[in-house]
């Protein structure tokens, strides 16, 4: 049967959805660590970074991943931070 | 040397009983000699579903702490030759049986049997590491929903935690028509997620409930879908190469007809 309100809605299709969320909580699950870990995580991480560079923290990504292929499917801390410049007084 | 497999999914409900008893005849139709055990302690229901309640006299922990023999506690299945039941206790809690004690049976059946198969009870406390104690293989079981895929994940992290290495998957209750539509994850989405071997897909089907109640597994029903579903697992578990049911199969009455004539897809 054909569903004109779903053809002409935007909304993902609930198996979408679904895939989507599992895959969000599997994320944490099987790091065993919670976004609010994860948030302390991020935290500290730049504090200590911040005191050597200056960060770009709109572009900044800081997350658990299961995806990637050198880790064999376990789970590793994936961090982009972009520097936009080096603090003063570091190089000498 | 016979081989022992755990049936087990962490949610409850999924159909490990249900997989369990159809998979279990499936490989004794094949012309193997199989015991199905319920190691689900105080909640058992092997025993209904595969239609051998009144036949019970001796059970599980009665096998176990030498009460019985093992022998005794075997309930031979008389429609289906060579498939035994050793059934769960009722009344005892699930410490009544220790991981030694289930390695040890697992041992003494495998001497004489093709298959032992253990049906897990659900969630991961002592009675799931009791049922997979003596494993040297797993079978999770699970349904197209966020929860028992989940759960799932979480039981394929604690199988390789025990060292019983590449569990395969079973996915029950597909409803084809709903993953068309996008209303439901596909298989390709669950393998993807849970990154296991696929051992095979059950489509959701009304046989189950009736062939249940009647306490007869599917399998045995020839025109059945999820019967057939179940043959193939059988097939593949004795090592032969069977391809995945296409579940796109037109499942209507009149298709049906149309298969049992040999006609139609």
């Amino acid at each position: 049967m054909f569903d004109l309100k779903k053809f002409f809605s935007k909304k993902p299709s609930s198996s979408d959805v679904a895939r989507d969320r599992l895959k969000l909580v599997l994320v944490h699950d099987r790091a065993n660590c919670s976004p609010e870990l994860l948030e302390m995580i991020r935290g500290e991480i730049l504090e200590v970074l911040e005191k050597y560079v200056n960060i770009d923290s709109s572009k900044l990504d800081i997350r658990i991943s299961n995806h990637e292929r050198e880790f064999d499917g376990k789970p590793a801390l994936i961090a982009n931070i972009p520097i936009t410049s080096m603090k003063r007084g570091q190089n000498n | 040397m016979g081989e022992v497999i755990v049936i087990t999914s962490g949610k409850g409900g999924v159909g490990k009983t249900t997989t369990t008893a159809n998979i279990g005849a499936g490989l004794v139709n094949l012309g193997k000699k199989v015991v199905v055990i319920d190691a689900d302690i105080g909640l058992r229901n092997l025993d209904v579903v595969l239609g051998l309640e009144n036949r019970i006299v001796y059970d599980l922990v009665d096998a176990v702490t030498g009460e019985c023999k093992i022998k005794q506690a075997l309930i031979k299945d008389k429609r289906f030759d060579g498939l035994y039941l050793i059934p769960a206790a009722q009344t005892k809690d699930k410490d009544s049986v220790s991981e030694q004690q289930m390695v040890d049976l697992c041992n003494e059946l495998r001497e004489t049997h093709d298959y032992i198969l253990i049906d897990c009870p659900a969630g991961i406390e002592q009675g799931f590491k009791n049922a997979i104690a003596g494993a040297d293989k797993a079978i999770v079981v699970t349904t197209p929903e966020v929860s028992a895929v989940r759960d799932a994940d979480r039981i394929i992290g604690l199988l390789e935690a025990a060292e019983i290495e590449n569990p395969r998957l079973i996915v029950n209750r597909i409803r084809p028509d709903m993953v068309r539509r996008g209303e439901m994850m596909d298989l390709a989405d669950m393998k993807d997620i849970l990154a296991i071997e696929v051992l095979g897909i059950v489509p959701d089907d009304e046989n189950v409930v009736i062939s249940t109640n009647r306490g007869l597994p599917t399998v045995a029903d020839e025109a059945s879908f999820s019967g057939q579903a179940f043959r193939n697992i059988a097939l593949r578990i004795t090592g032969q190469e069977v391809p995945l049911m296409d579940l796109e199969l037109d499942n209507t009455v009149m298709g049906k007809i149309k298969r049992l004539f040999g006609i139609g897809k």
